[in-house]
């Protein structure tokens, strides 16, 4: 292709000058870390904390209060937006620049082993750890990665089972004796069961959920896949077949939570798999049918309670800060009692302390709590894997079309299987 | 709207805004164009330099991240480590849906990875390309035959068909989400039971019609500037002459809007070849509604060089289908666009 | 077809064939304006549920009676509620910063290369041409990934730059190019003419051409105007919450509850963001028809 002689210069000098200034941006992705992550150990002064944003107002009078009692070591509150891909985003790039204005920030679960693989939060040992006496142990999993605790569980979150309390007097212990119950759904003429299964980050928490719950498990401890097993496939099965026989209705494969609770709320569900969030739409809007027949019990399992995913947010110290010390007990100061408590009750966030969901004053304010404890204490973390883009992509390709009675759940699980390997291969 | 060609721009000399000293009268054209082109390098220098450090400069960069490795992990520390050079291995990874393999090479990559959707992706968005813009080229042709006859309230058809162009798409997606929705309007209307975004047809028609509905009004006007530039003596004449509807169609509305259509055609076929808010708004690529365009964004956050080379397989088969419509199919923009040399036959 | 717009009956002397004219004639109408009839539907049914929804109370969402029902404005207070976190205030105000400048530096640049393109004879114009037109046909992913990482190793994401020069990248090429088309049309014969009658250069350019070009400019201007506002894949992925325009906000509206889509707001944000461009576009809508088919036909 032939170029004009004269735009050619110009051309050339546009190119040019863009190039240089990204060369002078730094270069790409890198680990280790090891240095920096030694550096500023001891060291005090003002540090900023970064979260997502911040709707029932629980932070910034929390960091009042740090600050009326630390003058010297002032918490400044960098909030965040409320798009999980635009905090990450935003996280990354602060990182990636080896930034030190981000000295605490809150990451949400399924990024932790990303961060920590990159080399960007500090490992809490030796002089930098915490105490974790008395918080859900599935929680500091959820923090950890390869054995090592990342970041400090702040809140947490779990699955619950809302049923219809005028129809079935006890809730359903296992998945088998609730899709029993499913002939009372028929007589009553509306749906059985149903929890999130559009193609989406939902339908990864409730397929991990069905194959932990049935004993299977989604990665093992060394953060390989584990899924050709006899387990994962019978509780991938589980809701294959409730698809099958329409004990899940046709429609929940277009379901988020939003569509499954109008479902529920509008009185044509038995069962609904959904976050404690439910409670208070269900028991005060308007127009919900269920506001006084509302019940709670935890996700039905195999043989007992079943195992939730879990979420919710940790507060990580990132290696850039310059105040590490301060840092520290910032974090120590989220995760106190008194800090947990007014996190439940001012933003209706599940504590990470197990005494709390006990606590009189909480459950009556919060009467999903006791619920809540038993879900998250048989809580399994979303796959800990710093590739988790590519395996919650896994996950939700072949459990769709394993639903969808595309291919039987064997094969999507083995599927799943080679998709998450070749994911975490790459090096 | 005037249906001459442009008037001859260079009969006199122009100044005002950029003066254009011409040489004096008299001086051979050969000189005059060389002034002219002096002045030309001047005032497209801004216009060069701009899309040089908005285009040239991000083609480039992506061309050089493509052979790139992305970060892998060292198995022994769990740590991020740096890819280093890929040579072509990103390219022959994508076309050849392969995807890393346990201890080093490649393997066919499974269903559930970004890699194994390349072909079916690229499948998807020819599918929508060639139903959207036939459907749309039918139904525009057939909107701007209706606004070319004179009835009273022509103005008003006329106005609302600007309406779906002027709704932003990802307004326009959520809208149609809406309808499409289990209890939505559209599903009531027709007394139908149809999980619109729930399996693989129903989806696509979802997109189809919702990107129809958008961008025909484009193609309508575009396809009625066409028809008004068709002398009606023509007709007249051709009805004198015993000639059918069909036949005046085919022999004479057909080949006089041609130029027009085939450049109609070309800039929605790049549109579409393009499409992403819709899908990504509408289905966020389930049911197999995944573009070429959505794959790269899904793939930006899996790794960017892997990404960089498959938005420029992306961009050489859109570049390969402009040429082919420009070289084989008769579509001359730029003659269409830049009549004005030869504007003066 | 067309039969309408074209005279009939040629052999007026014969009554029975009159009459069959005149009887297509009347049933070509008749055709032609169910036809029109359709059309208006077609486009025009689905903008009319958006702003049925948008005045319907949050509870009714599903309701699908064809008329206005348990009609509200609390959508449109919900929209603009910040409490929820959805600024969508804020993300008009982006769009109108994003599109404002793009527009305006579009504008001052392609102004240069349309008069050039138009008015001048040079080499290699064609190339030119060619080149710019080629350029508003990019696809936009292939900008997006380099960007995605330059603007994360430089700081940008998330800042109006980020959003702005890429936007140029389209808005640029189709303002030249319209423009082109505008400047090829003007008679500037007239400023030849005003000079003869003594106008100085200054005089002519500001009494003459300026007049002539402003409806092309302004023309353009809106089209440019509406193409910035109108973009969403670039700025969901480098816009953040501070900075994200109209597009982006309603894409991903929250509700008040986490996970909760709220449609009637949805739909009411979307009135808000549609209402402005639709009045824009049917005031100027002979000059907007004008320029989007500029390049194509002539």
């Amino acid at each position: 292709m032939k170029t004009p002689g004269f735009l050619l210069p110009v051309a050339t000098a546009g190119v040019l000058a863009l190039s240089l200034s990204a060369c002078a941006g730094g270069g790409g992705t890198s680990g280790g870390g090891g240095s920096d992550a030694e550096a500023n150990l001891d060291s005090r002064g003002p540090i900023t904390y970064v979260q997502g944003k911040d709707n029932s107002n629980v932070v910034r009078p929390l960091i009042e209060k740090w600050n009326a009692a630390h003058p010297d070591e002032k918490v400044t509150f960098k909030e965040q937006t409320d798009n999980a891909d635009q905090q990450h985003d935003d996280l990354v790039q602060n990182f990636q620049a080896k930034n030190a204005d981000y000295d605490v920030a809150s990451v949400d679960v399924v990024w932790t082993a990303e961060f920590a693989a990159k080399g960007w939060l500090q490992p809490l040992k030796d002089k930098m750890a915490i105490d974790t006496n008395g918080m859900l142990e599935p929680t500091i999993e959820a923090g950890s990665y390869k054995g090592t605790l990342y970041a400090a569980p702040v809140s947490s979150d779990g699955g619950i089972l809302y049923y219809r309390k005028d129809l079935v007097p006890t809730p359903p212990k296992t998945w088998d004796e609730m899709m029993g119950m499913c002939s009372i759904a028929k007589q009553n003429n509306i749906g059985c069961y149903s929890g999130q299964f559009k193609q989406y980050e939902g339908l990864t928490v409730n397929a991990s959920e069905a194959i932990n719950s049935a004993g299977g498990s989604v990665l093992d401890k060394d953060g390989k896949p584990s899924l050709n097993t006899p387990e994962a496939e019978a509780g991938l099965n589980n809701l294959v077949e409730a698809f099958k026989n329409g004990n899940i209705p046709a429609e929940a494969i277009t379901y988020q939570e939003e569509e499954s609770r109008r479902a529920f709320q509008d009185g044509k569900l038995l069962f609904l798999r959904n976050w404690p969030y439910v409670y208070n739409l269900a028991t005060t809007e308007g127009s919900s049918k269920v506001k006084d027949v509302l019940g709670m019990a935890a996700l039905p399992g195999k043989d007992g309670p079943g195992a939730s995913s879990l979420g919710g947010h940790s507060a990580a110290v990132s290696v850039y800060s310059d105040h590490k010390a301060t840092s520290l007990d910032f974090v120590k100061f989220l995760v106190e009692e008194e800090q947990q408590k007014f996190f439940a009750t001012q933003g209706s966030l599940a504590p990470v302390l197990g005494d709390l969901y006990e606590d009189q004053e909480l459950v009556a304010k919060l009467p999903y709590l006791p619920v809540l404890k038993t879900s998250i204490e048989n809580a399994v973390p979303r796959p800990v894997t710093p590739f988790y883009p590519a395996v919650t992509k896994a996950i939700q390709d072949n459990a769709y079309a394993a639903l969808k009675g595309e291919k039987p759940a064997k094969d999507a699980l083995s599927d799943m299987q080679k998709s998450i390997e070749t994911a975490g291969a790459g090096s | 709207m005037a249906t001459e060609l442009g008037p001859t721009p260079v009969k006199q000399p122009a100044s005002g805004a950029a003066p254009v000293h011409h040489g004096p009268k008299g001086v051979g054209e050969d000189n005059k164009i060389l002034s002219q082109g002096k002045w030309a390098t001047w005032l497209l220098a801004p216009t060069i330099i701009a899309l040089a450090i908005v285009i040239v400069y991000p083609i480039i960069s992506a061309i050089v991240m493509s052979f790139q490795k992305d970060a892998g992990l060292d198995p022994v520390t769990g740590l991020f480590t740096d890819g280093g050079p890929a040579g072509i291995q990103n390219y022959v990874n994508w076309l050849g849906q392969q995807c890393a393999a346990q201890g080093g090479g490649t393997v066919a990559c499974p269903p559930g990875t970004l890699g194994g959707q390349f072909w079916t992706a690229t499948a998807t968005t020819f599918f929508f390309t060639v139903v959207t813009v036939a459907l749309e080229t039918v139904l525009g042709f057939w909107m701007a035959m209706i606004m070319a006859r004179s009835f009273k309230g022509r103005g008003l058809v006329r106005a609302a068909v600007l309406v779906p162009w002027a709704i932003p798409t990802a307004v326009t997606a959520q809208l149609w989400l809406f309808m499409f929705d289990f209890n939505g309007i559209i599903n009531k209307l027709f007394n139908v039971s149809i999980l619109w975004t729930g399996s693989e047809w129903p989806a696509k028609w979802a997109v189809i019609i919702a990107d129809t509905w958008k961008t025909t009004p484009f193609m309508a006007l575009l396809i009625l500037a066409g028809l008004q530039m068709i002398p009606a003596e023509v007709y007249e004449a051709s009805k004198v002459d015993g000639a059918s509807a069909w036949q005046r169609f085919r022999l004479i509305t057909l080949p006089l809007v041609k130029p027009a259509l085939m450049v109609a055609i070309l800039f929605r076929t790049l549109d579409a070849l393009r499409m992403f808010d819709l899908p990504y708004i509408l289905t966020g690529g389930a049911n197999n509604t995944t573009t070429l365009s959505i794959l790269v964004i899904n793939q930006i956050r899996q790794g960017f060089n892997s990404a960089a080379a498959l938005s420029t397989i992306t961009f050489i088969i859109i570049f390969l289908v402009a040429f082919i419509f420009v070289r084989f199919l008769g579509a001359n923009v730029v003659e269409q666009s830049g009549a004005t040399g030869k504007g003066k036959k | 077809m067309t039969t309408a717009s074209v005279p009939t009956g040629m052999r007026p002397q014969q009554d029975a064939p009159r009459k069959a004219a005149q009887n297509r004639e009347k049933w070509a109408s008749v055709r032609t304006y169910i036809s029109a009839a359709v059309i208006l539907i077609w486009c025009l049914a689905p903008a009319y549920w958006m702003v049925v929804t948008a005045f319907r109370e949050v509870g009714f969402t599903y309701d699908t009676t064809p008329w206005p029902t348990h009609i509200t404005l609390d959508n449109f207070i919900t929209a603009f509620d910040t409490s929820f976190g959805n600024k969508f205030g804020q993300a008009l105000l982006n769009s109108i910063i994003i599109g404002v400048t793009v527009t305006v530096v579009s504008l001052v640049i392609g102004v240069f290369a349309a008069y050039a393109l138009a008015r001048l004879n040079f080499r290699f114009k064609y190339l030119v041409l060619g080149f710019i037109l080629g350029a508003s046909m990019f696809p936009g992913v292939a900008l997006i990934t380099p960007l995605f990482q330059l603007f994360t190793n430089i700081g940008w994401m998330g800042t109006y730059q980020a959003l702005i020069i890429p936007n140029i990248s389209f808005v640029l090429p189709l303002t030249v190019y319209t423009l082109t088309s505008f400047f090829r049309e003007m008679p500037w014969e007239l400023e030849e003419s005003a000079r003869v009658d003594g106008c100085t250069q200054g005089q002519a350019f500001r009494k003459v051409i300026m007049p002539l070009a402003a409806p092309a400019i302004f023309t353009t201007a809106i089209l440019a105007f509406i193409s910035s506002w109108n973009e969403f894949l670039i700025a969901s992925q480098l816009s953040n919450e501070a900075t994200q325009p109209v597009t982006v906000a309603i894409a991903s509206f929250a509700g008040a509850q986490p996970n909760q889509i709220p449609y009637t707001a949805i739909m009411a944000a979307g009135t808000i963001v549609t209402i402005p461009l639709v009045i824009l576009v049917l005031v100027f809508q002979r000059k907007i028809v004008a320029g989007l088919t500029a390049g194509a036909v002539k």
